[in-house]
């Protein structure tokens, strides 16, 4: 048993693919040329031949704190005292310039323009403007490496978010995750590759739901499927054992199952059935090591204090950062987290103080915390939302009071480690905070930029599905090298 | 090297450079000039060693060159005009030996000229610049493909079209040498090829193998004990046909074929955008099982789906079948554009059509020409045109039923629609339906797929490489199915016998089932799939009979046992020599489980149902609005079929999904398989499972044939893999049982307290330790797979 637990338990990631996921019998034989190897089936064959990663990877690890719902730029990031000064007056013409807008706004008589009520101020020796919104991010700016020019094609939520997890707005594809997973493989023996965690905002708690195709493995293996860690008795779906069994007795039965089934083997020889014994190991030792990562008891008080009073709320966005954490801690390759509740149609102020006040100060404890470990410089954070939101009100524009709609053409990110620039931002939009006026930064770009940092080149590394090749950025994108550190 | 070694004594040099360079003169005397070329190989990107591979006696076009060309060349060298460089096309006969450059002096290929051919100049060059294909292209060959296509062009470049665009011939049956091991025709063409690889089939399966294979691929699922025991009891030479027989007349054999129609058809209980809200399509769900029962002939179960409303005097039942392409998701999403996502429908709908029914992945013609088969992107458009005519929206109001639709009530199941399972509780059901508008809508080239960027207008046609359309049927959806079941058509019937074979013996013949282009698999045995889909047609399209075939044939029959020597020459059984070992779909884990232990509702048909599933999935998601919260079904419907669990698409059953179930967003018509810790941590612990071993442990002790710990341990044992355990197995499940028993904690395990109370004359630590042992039972690698 030890033994083929050692076997398993083989770093080198084509053995571990191998071993796992891909279920063909002595697939190394299989080639891309041989004619009635189905393209599809012979997963592994294609991939071999990538040469994965490319060069030498920036980053090991991807946290990804990813804002459903469209956080307003204008009221956290994007500075624009013009807004202010025009508040209450149209947008003009030749800002918008026939910009399509979506059905929720179309209607309107007016486009009133509104800066934010929020108070922006400049932070840091890089001297980036946040707004009194963000006091904890504030204070650590020169970690970020903000990007004011991201854009993209779409105006709805689900299109949009989908965009930004598969690089295609019509489900079906892999999550970027699942891509990392696929191409790069696991860092650790214990825990998945891509992990998923989910929160939902105290500003707007029901506004726009997740989907749990998201995280889905599209056309790859369900190896490559994203996995849930939920807050509540069973942290990733059917972990626990069912209630009377004992550690020992679940030990003693894998012992039998294993004995039973080498038993078939030797009769059968499909070598299948080794690789079904050594899932079955990797399941026993998630049993342990799942819960273990779950539980905080052992972060001292300090840590704590640190991501906020909430970090020992189970599912809340800060306990979610403190878990993440020690996900990447433990060498998972990719996190993904999701924050529920950005989409401020109306009532925006109050909303967002909310949204702002569950993510902020968490959100800049993680980074600080991934440094002080010295793991941020291989691990890199990204955030943001799906889109942007309008300069003008959706709805009545009140003294107190403003919505924004969905917009596309440009809203902002930042990302920290992993081999970003810190202390730095990328792009500009006009003074209207309506275009991008300046080094314009695509959701393909940003994916491309990512695998980069994680040394794959996106152009190169392709799944071959049903008669083609499909990559994350689909036929476009393009490495920003200037947010390159 | 050589400049490491020459510093060394002359000896060496004398002992081991000498003669490699004798060699390498040889050669270069020897053989053809170009040869020269093929030191390059080290320079090949892909690390798999093709080295040892054999170039082909008579290198074949079709089977060895054009699927370098395809996936290598044709991106700049195939049938797209945007991308085309140099004026060099390959992918079409008259083009590729014609000549090019400015002057037209030069030829790609020059038939048997390997000096003279650019396309052995270039492939061969050492020099990157001038090397074929590009850096930038991030595409290289290997030195295997460099020599075949140098072979090819040596041996005088003969041409041949892509088999799948030339109809099918019906060739003769090879004779074969040990004619005793033909159980019908199929085994003439597999026996055949085994012969010229060099392997033997393998000895038939055991019957208790036998039995438990067929059940599964025929029903979905296992025999019954007493199945089991009349079969084995049977000693007549068509016992194993009756057991056929009995299978395909079963209402679970319409289960089972509709499990993978509903992936093909994309088929779903909710409409698949954001919110995610609940459609009625279960209808037309229980006429496709009701269809495969009926043995409805494939042309008009197909001609139906597409154009039954369009038939002559249409009937309910055909236009409910038409549901078929309104399983595509619709969204809901306040603020989209309407066109927008028309437009997705329709797309959707050419797709699915043109990847289930012709093998064909059209959608790379959505944005422009197709870079691999030959599809323009007008042609596209053409096709895509037949599904632009539907009477619909592309944004829906919450509470609205997508339109066209029909309404069915009691009076219509009385009527025309006896096979809807409608339960008294619901008083209408309105599945969507096709129905074109009478303002018929134009058709247009979506440039990029754009649906904001129309360019010229198209009419309605079919591919016509498939087969001639032109002139000889209507321009709407009745006249594309017409097209398709026509004599010329040489895809309709092979892509529809390949996908038979695939549920059957796991892999198709075509192995990439969804693509039979030119980036797709070729087939392992060209002249049986040809037979078979000539035979298929000139048997009225019979699918019953069509699977009949295949499961009786002694191909099918042999056991699924392997070795290490054909594992290394056949490593994915594409020869079958042996029978495969595949692993229980998604939905047979589950109804395996129920059936073993008695909890299965047998019902057929109706509105989905919505078994266990762990709490809180959807209610993590939500935005509050639609189905925001799973209710768990009480009663019989938590245990019916998988089948016909609800599917909300945006949040698919986990366990399911686990198991490699297609998403349903798109149109799938091959699953993944795989084996991955999640699937292991399901199969011991998912609440469902736990409850069927629960189960299957009490009815053994009650039923009371089974008295002894030995005997239950056996009759649990067959259940879950259909033989009867040896005495080595027995003795260690029998310790195990026993630690079980003395492992009981009633505190503790509280799962299987109410079973227990509700059972006092057993003991509980018996029950409960026989619980345990049935689950590892279930966890056996012999119970996951078929056999």
């Amino acid at each position: 048993m030890e033994e083929l637990s050692k076997h398993f338990l083989n770093n080198n990631r084509r053995h571990f693919l191998k071993k796992l996921g891909l279920g063909i019998g002595g697939l190394a034989a299989a080639s891309l040329l041989d004619p009635f190897s189905s393209i599809v089936e012979a997963e592994g064959s294609p991939l071999a031949g990538m040469n994965l990663p490319h060069f030498a990877p920036k980053a090991k690890r991807v946290i990804y704190l990813f804002q459903s719902g469209g956080p307003s730029q204008l009221d956290l990031f994007d500075h624009k005292p013009l807004l202010n000064k025009m508040r209450g007056q149209e947008l003009p013409d030749s800002v918008r310039k026939g910009q399509r807008l979506t059905g929720m706004t179309s209607g309107q008589a007016n486009f009133p323009l509104v800066g934010g009520n929020f108070k922006f101020k400049q932070y840091g020796e890089s001297r980036a403007w946040v707004s009194e919104l963000m006091p904890y991010t504030s204070k650590i700016v020169d970690e970020l490496c903000f990007v004011k020019s991201m854009h993209t094609e779409a105006i709805n939520h689900d299109p949009a978010i989908t965009f930004f997890q598969t690089g295609s707005q019509q489900p079906g594809r892999p999550s970027i995750g699942s891509w990392f997973s696929y191409g790069l493989g696991s860092l650790n023996n214990n825990l998945p590759t891509f992990t998923v965690l989910l929160s939902r905002g105290t500003g707007r708690p029901f506004s726009q739901p997740l989907y749990s195709r998201l995280w889905g493995n599209g056309f790859l293996s369900s190896l490559h499927q994203g996995v849930q860690f939920r807050s509540g008795k069973d942290p990733v779906l059917y972990l626990k054992d069912p209630e009377g069994m004992s550690r020992q007795e679940r030990r003693k039965m894998l012992d039998h199952i294993s004995e039973l089934n080498h038993k078939q083997e030797e009769e059968f020889g499909d070598p299948e059935i080794n690789s079904r014994i050594a899932q079955y190991e990797m399941a026993y030792r998630m049993q342990t090591s799942v819960p273990g990562t779950m539980n905080i008891e052992d972060e001292p008080e300090h840590i704590i204090q640190m991501y906020g009073a909430n970090a020992t709320v189970p599912g809340t966005y800060a306990a979610n950062c403190l878990l993440a954490r020690r996900l990447v801690e433990r060498d998972v390759r990719f996190v993904q987290l999701y924050h529920m509740g950005w989409d401020q149609h109306e009532n925006l102020p109050t909303q967002i103080a909310g949204q702002s006040k569950d993510v902020d100060q968490a959100t800049a404890a993680l980074i600080m915390d991934l440094k002080q470990r010295g793991l941020l410089e291989d691990t890199l954070v990204v955030w943001g939302g799906e889109f942007g939101r309008t300069n003008y009100s959706q709805g009545t524009l009140t003294d107190t009071n403003y919505g924004r709609d969905h917009h596309p053409k440009c809203f902002t990110m930042f990302m920290a480690g992993g081999g970003v620039k810190p202390g730095f931002t990328y792009g500009e939009t006009d003074d209207f905070g309506y275009n991008i006026v300046k080094d314009p930064m695509h959701v393909h770009d940003l994916q491309a930029t990512m695998m980069h940092l994680m040394g794959v080149d996106h152009t190169k590394f392709t799944h071959k599905h049903q008669g083609r090749r499909y990559r994350l950025t689909d036929v476009s994108g393009h490495v920003v090298h200037d947010v390159l550190a | 090297m050589s400049e490491k070694n020459k510093s060394k004594s002359a000896k060496w040099f004398l002992y081991f450079i000498v003669p490699f360079l004798l060699v390498l003169l040889f050669k270069y005397i020897s053989k053809d000039k170009n040869e020269g070329y093929n030191s390059l190989s080290s320079t090949s990107e892909n690390n798999y060693d093709t080295a040892e591979m054999k170039v082909p006696e008579n290198v074949d076009y079709i089977f060895d060159v054009k699927p370098i060309l395809s996936d290598r060349c044709y991106l700049c060298h195939g049938p797209d005009e945007g991308t085309r460089e140099a004026g060099l096309r390959l992918d079409i006969k008259e083009n590729a030996y014609a000549a090019i450059g400015k002057e037209l002096d030069r030829h790609a290929i020059i038939p048997g000229d390997t000096i003279n051919s650019q396309m052995v100049y270039r492939i061969n060059n050492p020099d990157v610049e001038k090397r074929m294909p590009p850096l930038t292209s991030n595409l290289s060959l290997t030195d295997y493909e460099r020599k075949v296509l140098t072979k090819w062009i040596q041996q005088g470049a003969v041409w041949k079209d892509h088999w799948a665009f030339v109809p099918p011939v019906k060739s003769d049956i090879p004779k074969v040498s040990n004619s005793e091991l033909v159980a019908n025709k199929i085994d003439n063409f597999i026996l055949k090829t085994l012969e010229q690889k060099g392997l033997k089939p393998s000895k038939k399966a055991s019957k208790e193998k036998l039995i438990r294979r067929v059940s599964f691929d025929l029903t979905g699922l296992p025999p019954s004990i007493d199945a089991l025991d009349s079969f084995l009891n049977d000693n007549s030479a068509d016992a194993y046909e009756k057991v056929v027989d009995k299978l395909l007349a079963s209402k679970a054999y319409g289960e089972r074929m509709s499990a993978n129609w509903l992936d093909i058809a994309r088929y779903a209980d909710t409409h698949g955008y954001q919110d995610d809200l609940e459609r009625v399509m279960w209808p037309w769900r229980d006429w496709v099982i009701s269809a495969f029962n009926r043995n409805l002939p494939y042309n008009d179960f197909i001609e139906w789906q597409l154009a039954g409303d369009l038939l002559p005097d249409a009937s309910l039942e055909q236009i409910l079948a038409t549901g078929f392409n309104r399983n595509h998701k619709i969204t809901q999403e306040g603020g989209v554009i309407d066109e927008e996502y028309r437009v997705e429908y329709v797309l959707d709908r050419a797709n699915t059509t043109s990847k289930a029914l012709l093998g064909l992945t059209m959608e790379c013609a959505q944005c422009h020409d197709h870079k691999y088969d030959p599809i323009s992107q007008r042609e596209y458009y053409s096709f895509y045109g037949f599904f632009n005519h539907v009477d619909e929206k592309g944004l829906i109001g919450y509470d609205e039923i997508p339109e066209p639709n029909i309404t069915i009530t009691q009076k219509e199941i009385e009527e025309a629609l006896s096979f809807v399972n409608m339960p008294d509780s619901i008083k209408e059901a309105k599945p969507m339906v096709m129905r074109d508008n009478k303002a018929q809508r134009k058709t247009y080239i979506l440039n990029r797929g754009a649906y904001d960027a129309p360019t010229d207008e198209v009419q309605l046609a079919a591919p016509e490489m498939v087969a001639p359309f032109e002139g000889r049927y209507e321009r709407n959806r009745l006249g594309l199915a017409k097209w398709l079941f026509s004599e010329e058509n040489s895809l309709t019937a092979r892509v529809a016998v390949n996908r038979m074979w695939q549920q059957i013996f796991g892999v198709g013949i075509v192995s990439s089932s969804a693509d039979f282009g030119n980036q797709g698999a070729l087939p392992s045995h060209p002249e049986l799939l040809d037979w078979l889909a000539i035979t298929f047609k000139e048997e009225g399209w019979d699918m019953k009979k069509m699977m009949k075939r295949m499961v009786l044939s002694n191909t099918y029959q042999q056991t699924s046992k392997t070795n290490e020597k054909l594992l290394e020459i056949d490593p994915n059984n594409t020869y079958l020599a042996r029978n495969s070992r595949d692993k229980l779909t998604a939905e047979m884990i589950r109804d395996n489980a129920l059936s073993v232990s008695g909890l299965l509702v047998e019902k057929v048909g109706g509105p989905s149902v919505k078994p266990y599933q762990p709490p809180g999935i959807w209610e993590e998601t939500t935005s509050g609005q639609g189905l925001t919260k799973y209710f768990m079904d009480t009663g019989g419907n938590q245990y019916r079929r998988s089948l016909y669990t609800f599917w909300k698409r945006t949040v698919p059953p986990p366990a399911m999904m686990t198991f490699d179930a297609a998403g349903r967003d798109l149109c799938t018509v091959e699953r993944q398989k795989t084996s991955t810790p999640l699937q292991a941590l399901v199969m011991l612990n998912d609440p469902v499972l736990i409850e069927a071993a629960q189960v299957l442990a009490l009815n053994t002790i009650k039923e009371g044939e089974a008295k002894t710990d030995e005997q239950r341990i056996e009759h649990i044992f067959r259940k879950l893999t259909s033989r009867t355990p040896d005495p080595e197995e027995k003795e260690k499940l029998l310790s195990f049982l026993k630690n079980a028993e003395q492992e009981y904690n009633e505190k503790e395990a509280q799962n299987i307290n109410e079973l227990i109370k509700a059972n006092r004359s057993i003991k509980a630590e018996k029950l409960y330790g026989l619980s345990v042992l049935t689950s590892l039972v279930f966890n056996l690698d012999e119970a996951i797979v078929k056999a």
